[in-house]
């Protein structure tokens, strides 16, 4: 019980103090989930990522419904989705119903002008911290190339960029080299 | 039973939307388009607002939506409604995960996908930093000149700033966040 509330809680916090969606939740995710909780560590993180871009719906949901049921089962991942979207559906009513003209108030384009720039800070810290973890060898350097230029110049749906590559280790995993790297039970 | 058609639309969204709250778009187009319960004018303001508040672009439309259709019970319903495919589907790719989690082929998939979801988040960064740190859109920019003239050096400087205390100190994000908010209001960022 203690732990399904520390999950809520954890994700609230995620949730109300997230600005720019998905992604701009990583150095969220890293602070309350790896290095304060140790629910999980960075390479599940980044892997919890992949998975969710390719699975429907909202990035963000998908990747708390993950930690949530790591730590605590389904009623985990009910938890966490729950925490990280309640934020949002409160402060959304709010606007709608008393601060309508909350988003064209010059105070609030000041403010937010100030959290853009720290949002940038934050998740350059967190690419190079996890990225690390990621870019470990050639292969990896290469991917990571190949996928930042391909974004840049072709309008490629990500669906299928994480598909392609995922079969790419599957058929990698066959190979002579792979078979080595990966041997059952090495890594765990 | 508008209810129950809400329900139904937004988790049709919740199950065909990939990619995060851009890709839910098309999809409240459609929505508003044959349903008029809400105009493309509302889902422009709508985006607006979601850029300056927390929380999943997804969940705020549709809470956003589901208020002009059937007030605030219709906020929560509609938010419900858009997350449980995510839930039911993600619950179903852990089941098979765990059966296969230590085998070294989804070991190897996992190996290449990750370098590829850092080189998508450095793009989702780009696509920030382009708003934050450039006063004109970037296709606008057509020499040197307007290229130096268009840089919002007051937001560089911030980001840069906080950079090195963000990269080694071991405060919450939370904080860095509260102080940047502060110094946009002081410095009309």
């Amino acid at each position: 019980m203690k732990e399904l509330f520390e999950l809520f809680v954890s994700f609230m916090k995620i949730g109300a103090f997230t600005f720019g969606g998905g992604y701009a939740m990583l150095p969220m995710f890293q602070k309350e989930l790896i290095e304060s909780k140790k629910w999980i560590t960075d390479e599940e993180m980044m892997d919890y990522y992949a998975i969710s871009q390719c699975t429907p719906g909202v990035i963000a949901v998908n990747t708390s419904t993950f930690v949530g049921y790591k730590v605590k089962g389904v009623w985990g991942a009910i938890v966490a989705t729950l925490g990280v979207i309640i934020p949002s559906i409160v402060i959304i009513t709010l606007i709608f119903s008393i601060l309508a003209e909350f988003s064209d108030s010059q105070i609030v384009m000041h403010a937010f002008g100030g959290i853009r720039a720290c949002v940038c800070a934050l998740i350059l810290s967190s690419i190079i911290k996890i990225g690390k973890k990621a870019i470990v060898d050639k292969l990896t350097l290469c991917v990571f190339i190949l996928v930042t230029l391909f974004s840049l110049f072709v309008n490629f749906p990500v669906v299928i960029i994480i598909v392609a590559f995922g079969l790419l280790g599957f058929g990698l995993s066959y190979t002579k080299a792979f078979k080595n790297k990966f041997k059952e039970g090495i890594r765990e | 039973m508008i209810v129950l058609e809400l329900i139904y639309e937004f988790f049709l969204t919740g199950l065909f939307a990939f990619g995060g709250g851009l890709a839910t778009l098309p999809f409240l187009y459609d929505m508003g388009a044959r349903t008029g319960w809400f105009t493309n004018e509302d889902i422009l303001r709508m985006i607006a607002v979601s850029e300056s508040t927390p929380g999943a672009l997804g969940v705020n439309m549709a809470t956003y939506v589901g208020i002009l259709t059937f007030g605030v019970a219709g906020g929560i319903i509609a938010s419900l409604a858009l997350v449980l495919p995510s839930l039911i589907t993600i619950l179903i790719v852990i089941k098979v995960l765990d059966k296969f989690k230590t085998s070294p082929k989804v070991r190897a998939v996992f190996y290449l996908l990750r370098p590829a979801t850092i080189a998508l988040i450095v793009m989702a960064l780009l696509s920030v930093a382009k708003v934050t740190f450039f006063t004109v859109d970037l296709k606008e920019i057509n020499s040197f000149a307007s290229f130096f003239s268009s840089v919002n050096y007051k937001t560089l400087i911030l980001a840069a700033l906080l950079f090195i205390p963000i990269t080694k100190s071991k405060l919450h994000p939370i904080i860095f966040i509260a102080i940047s908010a502060v110094i946009g209001i002081i410095f009309r960022l």
